[in-house]
């Protein structure tokens, strides 16, 4: 294009728009990147070091009480105490430094003696191993407390999907959320298939005053039917003795709330195909029922697979219309609902929370990677949409 | 864990075969009592083969006129109605829930939040949508970079919640900052603070997870409608000594502002509509309340309200009212045009 020659011609230009884009692809790559990252750190290291420093390791650092005095061998005029400070613990990885005081737990470096006042000098070496000398007698057959930082090697698990997979309920909810949104993405694609055609190639009463009708209900905000139907399924439950809160029911739900975007952005494509193939297929004696069975459906390919991209997210990816048709049960929650009780009942513990967000994220994701073509396609055909 | 998976296989199977059967069948009932085989009285036939097709129309259409009209005509209707009773929905009350709402402080500050939200949310995702659009329409691996801003699209606002939540995640005491804001701020000299309980700000917190998601909607959209922008006037402007400046704000910008009406409406909807980002941020504390969640909140509270949930349900259906409107108009333009 001439207009990008001269738009960016000169260089300076032209990197600035890459670091720019570079920024903005960071911005928007980082914070899911946090979360796939900490999802497969050890639970332990995540509370101490930030997830970026996941890859270089973690330093954490923890008090630690040397052998008492009666230990002490005397070397000459002076007293040596020797040890490891891992003898307790066991090894938790490389002392990176030492200190004496809690105000300053590192102010010497590990594997150099340290001069800590009164006669005395402290040595601690990367592998825990110390010497702790002084030039009189220890007094105290009680160990002294010192502080150590400890180097800890990146360690990576998958643990913490084994936990909230069978531990936590995700395992559950992934079958549920399944259950939820396969039916109510297949569904509203029938029915409105069949309600798309007719509005676009039937002739009867009332028409087009329908197809003003669902393009209005497309924006009606869902706040809007949440009472009364909450009401309607309440009585609907009485009345025949079963429980209010069923699949069928939010299949139902998800299908007539997807409804209206569904009908506007089929009508619109299977009216854009060509008239002389359904007109001549009338003349052959078919059926308007075997033309859209045979003939539309198989033309209106690229259609049905952008709304199904569509419903499909935005079904996986609901909360309000579960919270509301489905149970709060533990074991009848989808994956969005476990993971806002997972929010707040294990508020901090991120291990929990992020691989739990990587379980429900990852399903939309791939979808949204395999198949983007089709869901830029619908955006773009159905621009109209509210959500 | 098998028979979970099997019985969620038959919940699936059962469902999608119902639908699939009445339309099979219901349409097989209509040629199977209505004949007009070949021999038959020619009369009877070409009757038959009329009224077959004055019917076929609603059985077609039928199921989805049923839906719209139990899920969202009904609906509207009786949350208009709903407003005028009590929190049982028996005793009628007149305006008192109206009453209620003008005088609640929590509804007013849902109001400016929403007012909030609304400022700034959809202009900011169209702007940098558009800002992007351009950009990446530029550089050789702009579509990798469109997939990667396009990519929030497909995360639920609660992942979303969750992943923003961990950003700005606070640690008090000497605890290392594990948030990457906190992170970042302590870097350069700052003190850690648990952002999304401060009143006010705690907004932009929560609303920069709906940006984040929905910039790439807007960029798609509008990139869409750039490449549509005939060469010829922006080499006409190149022509004329127009700088890069200029072609963008008064060469390009105007020939897509219907494009830009449409994502700054839809994306309008959608912020009126919030409702997970709060609930799992916040839950309206510290002064965060939007329309939708306190909306919900009065569907439980106490009981639940369907009065006082129906008024706040209203003002949502307000707002967006001119938008439909709009929409209508101009879907009938379409298909007048056709």
């Amino acid at each position: 294009m001439t207009f990008d020659r001269s738009f960016f011609r000169i260089g300076p230009a032209r990197l600035f728009v890459h670091a720019m884009v570079l920024l903005i692809v960071i911005v928007w790559l980082v914070p899911t990147l946090g979360i796939f990252v900490t999802a497969l750190r050890d639970k332990d290291q995540i509370t101490v070091s930030g997830w970026w420093t996941a890859f270089s390791g973690s330093t954490q650092t923890t008090a630690v009480r040397l052998d008492g005095g009666d230990k002490a061998q005397q070397d000459g005029p002076n007293y040596v105490i020797s040890g490891s400070v891992f003898a307790a613990a066991g090894s938790l990885g490389k002392v990176s430094a030492f200190g004496v005081k809690a105000q300053d737990p590192s102010a010497f470096k590990a594997g150099e003696p340290a001069d800590i006042g009164n006669g005395e000098t402290l040595l601690i070496n990367t592998d825990g191993s110390y010497k702790y000398t002084k030039n009189a007698a220890f007094e105290d057959t009680r160990g002294k407390r010192i502080y150590i930082s400890v180097a800890s090697p990146p360690a990576f698990t998958l643990q913490n999907f084994k936990t909230v997979v069978t531990g936590e309920g995700i395992g559950q909810s992934f079958i549920n959320s399944l259950t939820v949104t396969i039916p109510a993405t297949i569904i509203p694609i029938l029915i409105a298939a069949f309600a798309a055609y007719a509005l676009a190639w039937m002739e009867f009463p009332g028409r087009s005053l329908m197809i003003a009708l669902v393009v209005g209900l497309i924006v009606v905000p869902l706040q809007m039917s949440l009472i009364p139907l909450l009401r309607l399924y309440n009585e609907i439950g009485s009345f025949l003795g079963v429980p209010s809160k069923t699949y069928p029911g939010i299949w139902l739900a998800h299908t007539a709330f997807g409804m209206p975007l569904a009908i506007y952005l089929l009508r619109n494509y299977i009216a854009g195909l060509p008239k002389e193939i359904i007109e001549s297929a009338r003349v052959d004696g078919a059926s308007d029922f075997d033309i859209f069975v045979k003939i539309i459906l198989p033309l209106s390919f690229p259609a049905l697979a952008s709304f199904a991209i569509f419903q499909f997210l935005w079904v996986w990816n609901d909360l309000l219309i579960a919270m509301v048709f489905l149970g709060t049960g533990k074991d009848e929650l989808v994956l969005t609902g476990s993971l806002n009780a997972l929010l707040g009942s294990r508020g901090g513990n991120w291990e929990i929370l992020t691989a739990s967000a990587f379980v429900t994220i990852i399903v939309p994701l791939l979808v949204f990677f395999g198949l983007q073509r089709y869901l830029v396609r619908g955006l773009l055909a159905g621009s109209v949409k509210g959500g | 864990m098998i028979w979970q998976i099997g019985s969620a296989l038959g919940a699936v199977v059962l469902g999608v075969g119902a639908c699939a059967a009445y339309f099979l069948f219901s349409n097989k009932l209509l040629d199977f009592a209505l004949p007009a085989r070949e021999g038959d009285d020619v009369f009877v036939a070409s009757r038959n083969l009329r009224r077959r097709s004055i019917i076929r129309p609603w059985l077609f259409i039928g199921p989805a006129l049923f839906l719209l009209a139990v899920y969202l005509v009904y609906p509207v209707i009786a949350t208009f109605i709903l407003s005028f009773y009590d929190k049982g929905g028996e005793q009628y009350v007149g305006l008192a829930n109206y009453q209620w709402a003008i005088g609640d402080r929590e509804f007013r500050q849902s109001i400016f939040n929403n007012i909030l939200w609304l400022a700034v949310v959809p202009a900011a995702c169209t702007f940098f949508g558009l800002v992007i659009a351009v950009m990446t329409d530029r550089i050789w691996w702009g579509n990798i970079a469109k997939s990667i801003v396009f990519m929030p699209m497909a995360i639920s606002f609660v992942g979303a919640s969750v992943i923003w939540k961990f950003i700005y995640e606070y640690r008090g005491g000497n605890d290392t900052q594990i948030g990457l804001l906190n992170a970042i701020v302590q870097l350069f000299g700052g003190t850690p603070e648990v952002w999304i309980s401060i009143p006010f700000w705690n907004n932009f917190f929560l609303m920069i997870i709906l940006i984040w998601i929905q910039t790439g909607f807007a960029m798609v959209i509008l990139s869409a409608a750039l490449r549509g922008i005939p060469e010829e006037t922006i080499e006409a402007a190149v022509i004329d000594g127009a700088n890069g400046w200029q072609i963008f704000w008064k060469i390009m910008v105007p020939q897509i502002w219907g494009t830009i009406a449409v994502v700054w409406t839809t994306i309008t909807i959608l912020v009126l509509k919030v409702f997970d980002i709060v609930l799992t941020m916040t839950n309206g504390q510290w002064d965060s309340m939007v329309l939708a969640n306190l909306m919900f909140n009065w569907m439980f509270r106490g009981g639940g309200d369907s009065g006082r949930s129906a008024v706040i349900a209203l003002i949502i259906m307000l707002a967006v009212m001119p938008i439909m409107v709009w929409n209508v108009r101009r879907a009938n333009q379409e298909t007048g045009d056709h």
